[in-house]
């Protein structure tokens, strides 16, 4: 529970690797999983006497990144070097942008409880990604795998705007979608082509200057973020309860163990020594470059969200949930070429496919579904084709194999009833069949009439046209 | 500006270099000795000067998204120290 | 005779009418080599077997009426910091002393294809960290001039080997007079383009801002012919001048009438031998004699250049020497406990003193708090200094100057006074700081040891220099004298 006497302040440094097929300074494939080493060359190696050219599409997605995050574009930007000695940077820097960074001043709005809130952003800076190290032995030994290393990434620096967990995960959520609809990321945090670094510290409500800050990392999903950044709340506020002073430090948020431990190091405090890169050259942006990469940011999660509310009514909240990722919004959107009723695809996608990809952890590029399966549906619907119980069957079969409604109804001879003389030979059936229920009934138990209807349902396989069902019931109830 | 014993034991740590007590003691007088004479270079007033990082007014050298062929395995390990599962090893990263 | 005293345009004349073969070439290299190298000790890496393959291979073609490259079967040194597949690359340091790399320089690729054949790698300053060949981690090599004495550095090797006549051109590179004092030195001509000019991939970084790799030759013809093979725009290189590249050779041509000298006045100075002085001078008096002016010329900042040079070369050093820590090539400490251990130890028992001086000193002026006092600072004066050439430029088309100061020292005599050796490339490191072409070719001898006048040119224009070196070459006999071996 957040305390109720300290204000929480967090900052967030997340980066986005950026998918380029190619890696930002060599021409080594970007590509995830292969074999260890094999996507390596003697210019991601390090090796003695090689240079880095830069990648241009690497620089168009980040200058993308930077103008949907509504930064910036620095005129003028350069490449700086990031010293540090650790296995998984082979030059022992990192090409970094330190002084004048591709991106400056942008925002995203997020929405915790109904509120909108304008976090602002910083900076966006370009870097090179480094390699994988395996801890073996128990420790004794570690292994080095340069495959991710020189994959391009975005640096992406929040002010310290985000006063809650919850305002952090919406932040990053935001973030991901952003990064999702132009098309410059996989933005998978399991990964890693999302990652996400937090500054948070606690202090007095009312007070103006920040407390001492923890930097959290190792936090490697949304729910990570949340509950690290929540028991990282917990702990200082305990620490100020008590007393005591905050130390600044870096801490590993340690899924497993539930909590944040201090990353134990002996590496004395950085002095990362940036320098110009005297390989790479100043990067000049004119005006042109950047409004053709402007022009290529399609609509943005906000204004789609807005549209959506006005055009299809959509509810608030239906609109936000449908617009955080763009392949639901895509599915939403490409439904509605096969049928006119928003509500209804709304519904199928906030209920049952959401319901679905949750209870089997899957994404929504995973499943067979598509826009024209729901909208076609929809209508077997409206047509009365099939009933909203069969339909149920419908989607799920959709969602898995992708075959079309009318197939699917086909093969499995899912067509409704709605025969009146067909159902109502067999509402006789099982009226004669039931006597104690029709007695039940006729002595005011209106329930008995619910498990008639359940028996015809049975009977006919749940293809019975529930509403004709209901009325040659009642009438032969009557009647007998 | 001049610096003690204490600066030349913290450039060595960054650095990853161990200097013996004698080298330490040599290099303390030699980097005095030239940063005495970089000194010199406070007799000019550059504040309006412009830092020059490339002679050359090159910018914008860029190369097309295009994957190129990796090492072969062997290659990119043959000269490691000591290789494992086509991995470089290295030690504890800490002890 | 040995086919060795011949010009690469008579070699390669004699070689195209196949009067000589390029096996005899590349025998006649390796004989020189075994008959020098005693004294000499200019290589560090010979490449004997797979040279001797690739002569026979070319005579092959060559009696089968094959097309080849220009220079097909010209036998080249190169010096040890410029990465050859397949073939070791210490740059004269412990450090790689196993070192084999998987790739070719830009420079290495052009000279295969070239069809020149590699003799092996030449000695230099450890990383190229020197001007005497002392800091070799392996030996001295000798001016073949006097065998006591250095023949300068960084490049001492590939500037020994040629005026030992080991190979009649090799390739070395300049940091901030690398090429140009030891070709002063030794008493061969030796070029520094512009940088940018020459690709830097695989040249082995020493300060990338000003490294540029250079030919060695024994005339400044040859010169020419080796920087066309070297030159152009390289795509791996994002520092590489996207520019026309002209004929080197035919630029020669033309006289140096009504061409007009600057001679820096703070390059005549009180630390300038008398003796070399008077060389250059007299070297002036042939210029006017082919009806070219010259006057005196200032270079207000030149004072400043040393100090401004050592602070960004030995940052930019302290960061490209970084990478050499163990894990992916190099000599591995033995045993080391941990991580940090196997840095410390590899990185002290791999570099030599002067190696370690100037990480220690890059290090520091990058380092927090000290980088606006030092390493910006230097950049500051950069930017003056090349002022002062853009300056000089818009009125002369070349400036005049001595290379080095002196002639070779004695072996031993400077190896504890590491700011007095810095001195030696006075003259040399303002011409590197603001990035211009300039050749060092031999102008006569002071009490038995070669004076290197340099020239020094407009960016790009190393036509300009050539030509004006040819000129000089062509009125008078200093390039034909031979140390006695």
């Amino acid at each position: 529970m957040p305390s109720t006497k300290y204000e929480t302040v967090i900052g967030l440094e997340v980066h986005v690797e950026l998918h380029t097929k190619s890696k930002i300074f060599c021409g080594c494939s970007t590509a995830f999983g292969a074999p260890a080493n094999t996507h390596t060359c003697p210019i991601c190696l390090g090796h003695p006497g090689v240079l880095p050219v830069l990648n241009r599409q690497a620089v168009e997605y980040a200058m993308k990144a930077a103008m949907a995050l509504n930064c910036e574009i620095s005129p003028i930007s350069d490449f700086d070097r990031k010293n540090y000695f650790y296995p998984d940077s082979p030059k022992a820097y990192q090409i970094s942008q330190n002084t004048r960074p591709i991106g400056l001043n942008g925002w995203i709005d997020i929405e915790v409880d109904g509120v909108t809130k304008r976090i602002r952003i910083n900076r966006l800076h370009m870097e090179e990604d480094a390699g994988k190290l395996t801890h073996i032995d128990g420790g004794f030994g570690s292994l080095v795998d340069l495959n991710r290393c020189g994959t391009p990434l975005v640096e992406i620096v929040s002010e310290a705007d985000l006063r809650s967990p919850e305002e952090a995960k919406a932040y990053l959520e935001k973030m991901k979608a952003i990064m999702q609809y132009c098309d410059v990321s996989d933005v998978k945090m399991e990964e890693g082509s999302l990652r996400c670094d937090a500054n948070i510290s606690l202090r007095p409500y009312g007070q103006a200057e920040f407390g001492t800050k923890a930097e959290l990392k190792n936090m490697n999903s949304f729910r990570g973020v949340l509950r690290g950044l929540e028991y990282e709340e917990e702990r200082q506020a305990d620490i100020l309860d008590e007393g005591g002073q905050v130390v600044q430090e870096t801490r590993r948020w340690d899924e497993a163990q539930g909590r944040t431990l201090t990353m134990r190091s002996k590496e004395e405090a950085h002095d990362y020594r940036y320098f110009p890169d005297p390989d790479l050259v100043t990067l000049i942006v004119e005006p042109e470059w950047k409004e053709r990469v402007r022009a290529s940011i399609p609509e943005l999660p906000d204004a789609r969200k807005a549209r959506y509310a006005a055009e299809y009514g959509l509810s608030h909240y239906d609109a936000e949930v449908i617009t955080s990722s763009i392949k639901i919004a895509d599915l939403f959107e490409q439904s509605l070429t096969y049928t006119t009723d928003a509500k209804a695809v709304a519904n199928w996608i906030m209920g049952d496919l959401l319901g679905y990809l949750n209870q089997n952890g899957k994404e929504i590029e995973e499943v067979a579904l598509t826009g024209e399966g729901l909208g076609a549906m929809i209508g077997l619907i409206e047509k009365g084709t099939i009933s909203n119980k069969i339909a149920k069957t419908v989607f799920k079969e959709m969602v898995e194999s992708g075959k079309s409604p009318q197939t699917i109804v086909e093969e499995q001879g899912l067509v409704q009833i709605s025969d009146e003389g067909a159902i109502k030979a067999i509402v006789e059936k099982i009226v004669a069949a039931n006597p104690q229920s029709v007695e039940d009934f006729r002595a005011g138990k209106e329930k008995a009439i619910g498990f008639l209807v359940g028996q015809v349902m049975r009977e006919t396989k749940g293809k019975a046209n529930p509403t004709v069902v209901n009325e040659l019931l009642a009438a032969v109830l009557k009647q007998a | 500006m001049s610096i003690n014993l204490d600066n030349v034991e913290h450039v060595a740590r960054l650095a990853r270099l161990q200097l013996s007590a004698e080298e330490k003691h040599q290099f303390l007088d030699q980097l005095n000795a030239i940063l005495k004479y970089a000194d010199k270079l406070n007799e000019l007033h550059t504040d309006d000067v412009q830092p020059t990082t490339h002679v050359l007014p090159i910018h914008n050298v860029m190369r097309d998204d295009v994957v190129r062929e990796s090492l072969p395995i062997e290659r990119v390990m043959a000269n490691a120290p000591e290789e494992e599962d086509g991995h470089f090893r290295v030690p504890a990263v800490l002890d | 005779m040995t086919p060795l005293e011949l010009t690469l345009v008579e070699m390669q004349q004699q070689l195209k009418s196949r009067s000589l073969s390029a096996t005899e070439l590349v025998e006649a290299s390796y004989k020189r080599i075994a008959a020098t190298e005693p004294q000499i000790q200019a290589f560090l890496t010979l490449n004997e077997s797979q040279a001797l393959d690739d002569a026979r291979a070319l005579d092959e073609l060559l009696a089968q009426g094959g097309e080849v490259a220009p220079l097909a079967g010209i036998p080249v040194g190169v010096k040890d910091n410029i990465v050859t597949d397949g073939l070791r690359t210490t740059c004269a340091s412990r450090f790689l002393d196993n070192f084999i790399p998987v790739y070719d320089a830009t420079v290495s690729r052009k000279l295969k294809e070239a069809g020149m054949i590699t003799i092996g790698k030449l000695n230099m300053d450890e990383f190229a960290m020197g001007g005497s060949n002392e800091n070799s981690a392996y030996q001295v090599t000798r001016n073949p001039w006097d065998l006591d004495r250095v023949p300068g550095g960084s490049s001492g090797g590939s500037a020994a080997a040629v005026a030992a006549g080991q190979v009649p051109f090799a390739l070395g590179s300049d940091t901030g007079g690398s090429i140009r004092q030891p070709a002063a030195y030794c008493g061969v001509v030796g070029l520094k383009p512009t940088y940018g000019l020459v690709s830097r991939f695989g040249l082995v970084a020493f300060a990338s801002s000003l490294d540029q790799i250079g030919p060695f030759a024994r005339t400044v013809e040859d010169t020419a012919l080796a920087l066309q093979v070297i030159a152009g725009h390289d795509t791996m290189d994002s520092t590489s001048a996207n520019v026309d590249i002209p004929n080197y050779v035919s630029a020669l041509q033309g006289d140096v009438k009504g061409l007009r000298i600057g001679v820096p006045k703070e390059y005549m100075g009180a630390g300038v031998d008398p003796k070399v002085k008077e060389a250059v001078m007299a070297a002036l008096r042939v210029y006017e004699s082919l009806g070219a002016q010259w006057e005196e010329v200032s270079l207000p900042h030149t004072e400043y250049a040393v100090a401004a040079y050592y602070l960004l070369a030995s940052s930019e050093a302290s960061s490209n020497l970084a990478r050499f820590d163990g894990v992916r090539y190099g000599v591995r400490a033995a045993d080391p406990d941990n991580l940090l251990d196997l840095y410390v130890q590899s990185r002290s028992q791999g570099f030599g003193q002067e190696v370690k001086r100037r990480i220690m000193l890059g290090t520091y002026a990058l380092s927090s708090g000290y980088y606006d006092a030092f390493y910006l600072k230097a950049q500051k004066v950069r930017t003056l200094i090349k002022k002062d050439f853009d300056d000089a430029f818009s009125r002369y088309d070349l400036l005049i100057a001595p290379t080095a100061p002196t002639t070779a020292f004695k072996i031993g005599e400077q190896v504890n006074n590491p700011l007095q050796m810095y001195m030696n490339d006075i003259l040399t490191i303002p011409v590197s700081l603001a990035g211009v072409p300039a050749i060092s070719v031999p102008c006569g001898l002071a009490d038995g040891l070669p004076v290197g006048l340099q020239i020094i040119g407009k960016p790009f224009d190393e036509a300009t220099v050539l030509k004006a070196a040819h000129a000089f070459e062509q009125h008078t006999e200093h390039h034909k004298l031979r140390p006695q071996l």
